[in-house]
């Protein structure tokens, strides 16, 4: 009896552990074992021998597309984040409103949310083609007469903008839905309380609504800068390699040229970047009212 | 007295014809290239072809019979069966794991917890170049399962996350009620926790299943012949003609359309919070 | 510093009518509380004043001027939410200085009042936190502050002190009140519990059902309760209610059934309508004594009851009668030992009693 309830007691005390342990073993084993088995490939040899020769390769080989694949993934961000940013306030605030058909709005702007970023880009295709609703649009209107182009390597800034079209329309619905989230949590009171004490709109926005959103609207611009080094479907689908982006080199080197030490470089250059993102993130902004904010 | 009151109103009317009108555009901004995709997907070449026809008025079955017969068949299988695949493995291994950060104390956990967070922002596409390796020497390789195990790992911190705040949302005095009318702890789970969190539970199942299916990278660098269709798509559709891609980003968004629809009442709340 | 008037406000939420014509005149620098059970439309009529809603009908006057359409912030308002709304983004100070930054009042103007109502509020120490890092009472100071820093017209309070342990409270209350007489501003303040509205308020509106039930100080309030609900609504225990045939025929009085009230011939000439109707009778537990505790002149009837159920809260002593149907209790102060089965012959005097028109609830005397 009293043997029972001590082997019943040791399971409860050990139960949390045991319950997370397969999830947690399995996590440590695919990210673990690849970062690895990524490091040996980056750094060695066929013969298993210590090499620089894939780093020289992605850095000075004029066949590696490393600086401007870089510099590309870098420029998509800089433009797509902050325009995704701008919106997804604007959506917030709209749909902090009341009005009729409002959950529909709702409902229409999260949409994006399950659509691929190899869909997305199709779609944009559709719109955007030399065949696509715009330039049929413009064109029965009399607006242009040629078909503007956006597709093609003579046409590299046409196909930057669709990609960010693209990238706009579909990923704005994550930042959009965080920001919501955070806006939703800010007690009704607070806004009231600035207007009693005689707050016009901007007045409100911007010493009560903003500052108090400070935190969703971190969260929402760490996870998309971290979404923004790992870019892939939508730019293949819209640009191919014209417009070279991280992942999509790795994904050359790797199932084109099968330099799978080089795409290896190319994994662990996005892990990198990202821990290094997500470290910046966390001991930057601890915000003092943070507490608060979220309770 | 010239009354305030009078003027109020017409003001507030502007406001709100102002306001309804940004509303629809906004609507307008996502749902018009959803519509128009999907209306030259099934539109007759001669109509998308020609530059008069602004919106198509013929339709046919034919682009997306012909996608099908490119291989988009065996792609759309083959991304079903990798996606219930890895709903499977992600709740097996996740359900208990939810369960444990929502329902005990224990040493560790705030830092646990805290891995789980960091390990769903990861970029889970980068393990998937090293794993072919792997995949090579387990014969793994451009196998199904070797994509599901890879979409499991990318699935898997926001199965914990999820479900961990489902279980959490579960008042925990209708489990201790059970505990004090005769249920041990796993009864009290298969009969009040579990039926009370099936509803969060599905709609958390069906965005494991649409994070599988829009999976790209993985799937593209760990198949050669078993493509799944977005894998499909990027390496054998993109040679196509234009409304053939149309009608592979029809067969693409299909699904996540239904889901949003069935489970939209969620689709907020579960970003809200796995993001978080 | 201004005079308020409310006149036929009404307020629809969808098909739910809030408020049901609200007429209430507010003199100028009064406290007045207006008193009510929750969804009454004591929160939304406050929300009107402060310019936060809009009535559907009726007219907002501040003075002479209409301010029914005008945004809060051209109306000279300042409020204390239930929550203290306490931004957690600004330190104290800043908290207090917001309303003043607002205005454009000149720096140092901005930091002599936040000084001095700091001061007043008993919170100069606490300039420099953080909201986080205050208190609820501490908090719930820096949100009168902030409310009185201006000098506003009117001052309104939603349910200030709801969130305060009971100790608290107390302490408050006092303080609230003589802070209002000090600076002497038109103050509005929502509660739910009467207490609160008896110890602060110059004048009481009761009010339920989104209409206003009656206004008066709370001494006319407790005493001359207008019908059924203040009289029941105000003082704790409730007041007994029973009904009660009026008969003017041979022997005045009225007939409870078990008992029997007989009426002097004041109270029988206002009751001249009523013969022979049903009226519903009311007399407060405070007022009814056991025979042998009563006061030596007070002469009334007698009823004959068995205990029921007894409190013994210490201060007071509630007893809880069965007098055949119906159900009384008495309310004594001190502490007394009586046993539940006893037999009981309690007494009141003719002058307490109140008595209702059955139909409308109307109070007759």
């Amino acid at each position: 009896m009293s043997n029972n309830t001590r082997k019943y007691s040791l399971v409860e005390k050990y139960l949390p552990y045991i319950l997370i342990a397969p999830a947690l073993s399995y996590l440590l084993f695919f990210i673990g074992y690849p970062l690895t088995q990524g490091v040996l490939l980056a750094f060695t040899d066929q013969n298993g021998h210590f090499t620089l020769q894939h780093v020289y390769y992605l850095l000075y080989s004029p066949s590696s597309n490393f600086w401007p694949a870089l510099e590309d993934t870098l420029a998509l961000a800089a433009v797509i984040i902050p325009i995704q940013v701008m919106l997804a306030l604007g959506f917030s605030l709209m749909l902090s409103a009341n009005f009729k058909g409002k959950d529909m709005a709702l409902y229409i702007l999260i949409i994006p949310l399950t659509i691929s970023d190899v869909a997305g880009g199709l779609i944009w295709y559709s719109m955007l083609a030399s065949n696509g609703f715009f330039n049929k649009l413009f064109m029965t209107l009399g607006i242009i007469n040629q078909p503007i182009q956006f597709f093609g390597w003579q046409f590299r800034p046409m196909e930057f903008i669709a990609i960010v079209l693209a990238e706009v329309w579909r990923a704005t619905a994550l930042v959009f839905v965080i920001i919501f989230a955070g806006l939703q949590m800010i007690s009704k009171e607070y806004i009231e309380a600035a207007e009693v004490f005689g707050a016009g709109t901007w007045t409100k926005l911007r010493h009560i609504i903003f500052p108090m959103l400070k935190p969703s609207v971190q969260t929402a611009l760490l996870i998309r800068t971290l979404f923004a080094f790992q870019v892939f479907g939508v730019v293949m689908v819209l640009a191919g390699r014209d417009i070279p982006v991280l992942a999509g080199e790795a994904y050359y080197e790797q199932t084109i040229l099968y330099h799978y030490g080089v795409a290896a470089l190319y994994a662990l250059i996005i892990a990198a970047i990202s821990i290094v993102i997500g470290y910046i993130y966390i001991k930057m902004f601890k915000a003092q009212y943070l507490r608060e904010v979220s309770m | 007295m010239p009354g305030p009151g009078e003027s109020a109103p017409i003001r507030y009317y502007l406001f709100k014809i102002v306001f309804a009108g940004i509303v629809i555009l906004s609507c307008t901004w996502i749902l018009l290239p959803i519509i128009i995709s999907i209306l030259y997907a099934f539109s007759t070449p001669q109509d998308f072809y020609n530059p008069k026809e602004v919106i198509p008025l013929h339709f046919t079955l034919s682009n997306i019979q012909k996608l099908l017969a490119l291989g988009a068949a065996r792609a759309t299988m083959n991304s079903i069966i990798v996606a219930i695949m890895t709903v499977i493995f992600s709740f097996i291994l996740g359900l208990p794991a939810g369960y444990a950060f929502a329902r005990f104390a224990f040493k560790g956990k705030d830092s646990l917890k805290l891995l789980i967070i960091g390990l769903r922002m990861f970029p889970m596409l980068v393990i998937a170049i090293p794993l072919v390796t792997l995949y090579i020497r387990l014969g793994l390789n451009d196998t199904l399962l070797g994509v599901a195990l890879a979409h499991t790992t990318m699935a898997l911190p926001f199965v914990i996350l999820i479900t961990s705040s489902i279980f959490v949302s579960v008042p925990v005095e209708l489990e201790e009620a059970g505990y004090v009318f005769g249920l041990d702890r796993k009864q009290t789970f298969f009969r009040i926790t579990l039926p009370l969190s099936l509803p969060g539970l599905t709609a958390a199942a069906i965005f494991t299943f649409i994070m599988s299916w829009n999976e790209v990278f993985m799937a593209a660098v760990l198949t050669l012949t078993n493509r799944t269709l977005p894998a499909f798509i990027l390496t054998s559709a993109m040679a196509a003609p234009d409304i053939i891609k149309f009608a592979a980003s029809f067969i693409m968004i299909l699904p996540a359309l239904i889901f949003v629809f069935i489970a939209r009442k969620y689709l907020v709340s579960m970003w809200g919070i796995t993001v978080k | 510093m201004v005079d308020v008037k409310l006149r036929g406000l009404v307020k629809r939420f969808g098909k739910t009518v809030a408020l049901r014509g609200i007429d209430l005149d507010i003199r100028d620098g009064e406290f007045i509380v207006l008193l009510g059970p929750s969804g009454c439309g004591k929160t939304t009529t406050l929300r009107i004043i402060a310019g936060l809603e809009k009535p559907d009908e009726g007219r907002v006057l501040f003075g002479d001027k209409d301010v029914t359409y005008l945004p809060p912030k051209d109306r000279n308002v300042s409020m204390v939410f239930q929550s203290y709304a306490v931004w957690p983004h600004m330190k104290v100070r800043d908290n207090i200085a917001f309303p003043l930054k607002i205005r454009g009042v000149p720096q140092e103007e901005i930091e002599k009042r936040v000084k001095w109502a700091a001061q007043l509020l008993q919170i100069d120490e606490l300039l420099d936190r953080y909201p986080h890092q205050l208190s609820g009472g501490q908090r719930q100071r820096v949100a009168v502050a902030r409310a009185i820093v201006i000098e506003p017209d009117v001052l309104l309070m939603d349910e200030p002190l709801s969130n305060l342990d009971a100790l608290l409270r107390v302490k408050m209350r006092s303080e609230l009140k003589k802070l209002q007489r000090r600076i002497g501003v038109t103050t509005i303040y929502v509660t739910h519990d009467q207490v609160e509205a008896m110890t602060m308020g110059d004048r009481i509106a009761v009010m339920n059902a989104g209409k206003i039930q009656q206004v008066g100080t709370p001494e006319e309030i407790y005493l001359k309760p207008a019908n059924t609900f203040v009289a029941g609504f105000v003082g704790s225990p409730q007041m007994n209610f029973f009904d009660a045939t009026v008969k003017l025929n041979e022997e005045k009085l009225l007939d409870a059934g078990e008992f029997t009230i007989p009426l002097t011939d004041d109270l029988a000439k206002l009751l001249q309508d009523y013969n022979g109707k049903t009226v519903i009778v009311g007399i407060r537990p405070e007022y009814m004594y056991p025979k042998e505790l009563a006061p030596k002149n007070l002469v009334g009837p007698e009823i004959k009851g068995v205990i029921d159920f007894v409190e013994a809260l210490g201060s007071d002593t509630i007893i809880h009668l069965r007098v055949g149907d119906k159900h009384l209790v008495v309310k004594l102060s001190g502490s007394h030992h009586y046993r539940i089965g006893e037999e009981l012959t309690v007494v009141f005097g003719l002058d307490k009693i109140h008595i209702f028109d059955k139909n409308t609830g109307k109070a007759i005397i």
